[in-house]
């Protein structure tokens, strides 16, 4: 076992991981706001890949997919915030999660009926197939680029949360709703517009993915519980636990592929319960 | 005793008196509901179109009523529940055809291990708040499958575990021919009552009035001096006995056991069952059991894509109905 090789699994693992911190985050900031588990989060990524797919053969450009398919399925969250999860507020905490499990299972059960049951393949664009010499060894091109999207997506969030006045709006909040009401901010709109940025954040992952696995119906299910275990160890609504946490993931599970092939998803639910175990609310998770 | 007692110490207002004089029939369902349940499941067989849905229903009705101890009257949403299901199926079908244990060893090793897994799961999961409690027992439930799917030597892995079919039950001299399908319903049958016995004791006890509490106010029932992690432990060890009890009455009767019962597709139909019935609802369970499955049975002649329809009035159950089937009967019609 060289080096090379390691480093190439390492930098596979952190390529993986920005699939998931991108996907995590879309599931912390939407509980962060709104206190709301969606649990149709996997199969919305799952749509996001196939919307992207669809795009791309529409137009015959991966770009063009790339672009439109996190904002048409952002909209879509919209709608489904609005008419199915607004009813919902002031109920137990519960119903959100049951309401959008029940959404999961129907949004996959449309995608078959739409797409059929078997797996597409999601072909790499052109421009990003190949590998890149980076000093260190070779490096797949397109695991590259999802990296660097992943950053700067991070980069335009941290700017939009922290830097504007819809951010400050969007942090006062999650602290305290009802006093943003009474200083006459329309909270609902923001939550509705969370919501859709929650939801677009997956689809982008989606889509990102989508080219590194074939796309399937089946493939939000295991995305949903790595994001689950991933905000459980960053801690549920921390931004910066979620980027962490997924990279940890993400590294783990490669690096873990690497070794002990049959381990590779194991390795995330025993280090989930490592965290459990030392530190119940997750390493970025605030008290309780 | 300790819910009567509160109950009858509420002389507050006149509307008190309302429905206790109205609920006769409330409480005679209440007080015969292990009766009245099991005479319903007798019947059960001779109602429905085959004898195969009859044993579908008894089954993963039990399921949901272990579940419902810990969703229902406990108040904590599992999304791993399929795991202590598997367990006991898997533990039943191993002890039979690998070390050849008999049927009635199997069945209480098959609830034992169970038990075990949800004491070591709930001893996890139990340390998280709120709605981590959900994202963690399916986390961890996943962790089972994945375990299961690679010791495929024990398990069989993908393609189930096969090859320990008890053909007869033999109870105190009587030998029963356990392939006959009436025969099978009325022997699982004795399961299911021990274990509609077993929840309705564990509701009437102080035991059951502290889970209650707990479900309606967590903060005050540790300000009253429960401890609460314990009690929550307790509720998620006896809910998971029960999910393995209909586990190893599942693999006694099918001979077989898929790798899907431990999927997170199953934990998330235990959801389904015990809301669309009627989650804190004594019989709810076994109704939410049967709208299922009868819905899976009509819905899958009409169309291959049955879990849509079947979704999508998950959904609306969800937005209008919370209380479910049996539920909304119990508030609307007897009372």
């Amino acid at each position: 076992m060289d080096a090379e090789l390691i480093l190439i699994q390492l930098f596979s693992g952190v390529a993986l991981g920005a699939i998931l911190v991108i996907t995590a985050l879309g599931l912390s900031i939407i509980f962060g706001m709104l206190g709301v588990v969606n649990f149709a989060h996997g199969a919305l990524f799952m749509i996001g890949a196939y919307a992207g797919l669809w795009v791309a053969s529409l137009t015959g450009s991966f770009w063009w997919g790339l672009l439109v398919a996190p904002v048409m399925i952002g909209l879509f969250g919209m709608v489904i915030e609005w008419l199915l999860v607004r009813p919902l507020y002031g109920r137990s905490v519960d119903d959100p999660l049951l309401l959008t499990f029940g959404l999961s299972y129907v949004l996959v059960e449309a995608v078959r009926i739409v797409f059929g049951n078997d797996g597409i393949p999601f072909p790499t664009p052109l421009q990003l197939t190949g590998v890149a010499n980076l000093g260190i060894g070779y490096f797949p091109v397109y695991r590259l680029f999802v990296i660097v999207v992943v950053a700067v997506v991070l980069l335009l969030l941290w700017l939009a949360l922290e830097k504007t006045k819809f951010g400050l709006i969007v942090r006062a909040g999650s602290r305290d709703p009802t006093i943003m009401r009474v200083l006459g901010v329309n909270i609902s709109r923001v939550w509705l517009l969370v919501f859709g940025v929650g939801v677009s954040l997956a689809a982008l992952g989606g889509v990102l993915a989508g080219p590194m696995r074939t796309v399937n119906p089946e493939m939000g299910s295991l995305v949903l519980i790595e994001a689950f275990v991933v905000t459980v160890i960053g801690g549920l609504g921390s931004l910066l636990g979620s980027v962490v946490a997924g990279l940890l993931v993400g590294v783990a599970i490669s690096m873990t592929a690497l070794f002990a092939p049959e381990m590779g998803t194991i390795v995330m639910f025993a280090l989930m319960a490592l965290v459990l175990l030392v530190r119940p609310r997750g390493l970025f998770g605030k008290a309780a | 005793m300790e819910r009567d007692m509160t109950v009858k110490s509420i002389p507050l207002t006149t509307t008190s008196s309302g429905p206790r004089k109205a609920s006769d029939l409330a409480t005679a369902l209440t007080n015969w509901r292990v009766l009245l349940s099991i005479a319903a499941l007798c019947l059960l067989p001779w109602v429905l179109p085959s004898k195969a849905l009859a044993v579908n229903v008894l089954v993963y009705g039990v399921l949901a009523m272990g579940y419902n101890l810990l969703f229902g009257y406990t108040g904590l949403l599992s999304f791993g529940h399929a795991a202590f299901f598997g367990a006991g199926a898997y533990i039943t079908g191993i002890a039979i055809g690998q070390f050849g244990v008999p049927w009635y060893g199997a069945v209480l090793l098959g609830i034992i291990g169970g038990g075990l897994l949800a004491l070591a799961i709930g001893a996890l999961s139990i340390r998280t708040r709120g709605i981590y409690f959900s994202m963690v027992t399916l986390a961890l439930a996943q962790l089972v499958y994945h375990v299961a799917l690679q010791a495929s030597s024990w398990t069989g892995g993908e393609n189930g575990l096969r090859g320990f079919t008890v053909a007869k039950i033999d109870v105190a001299g009587f030998s029963i021919n356990f392939l006959d399908p009436v025969n099978k319903y009325y022997v699982l049958m004795v399961f299911a009552a021990l274990a509609l016995w077993f929840v309705s004791r564990v509701l009437n006890s102080p035991f059951g009035a502290a889970i209650e509490a707990i479900r309606e106010n967590e903060t005050r029932a540790r300000t009253c001096g429960y401890d609460v992690e314990r009690t929550k432990l307790i509720s998620f060890v006896l809910s998971g006995l029960i999910c393995a009890l209909a586990g190893t009455m599942s693999a006694l009767h099918l001979a077989f056991v898929p790798l899907d019962v431990l999927h997170y597709q199953t934990s998330g139909m235990i959801v389904m069952m015990t809301l669309l019935g009627g989650a804190s609802s004594f019989f709810g369970p076994f109704v939410g059991a049967l709208a299922f499955l009868l819905m899976e049975d009509v819905f899958s002649l009409w169309t291959s894509h049955w879990q849509i329809i079947v979704g999508s009035i998950f959904i609306l159950f969800v937005l209008f109905l919370p209380k479910g089937i049996w539920g909304t009967f119990l508030a609307r019609v007897v009372r």
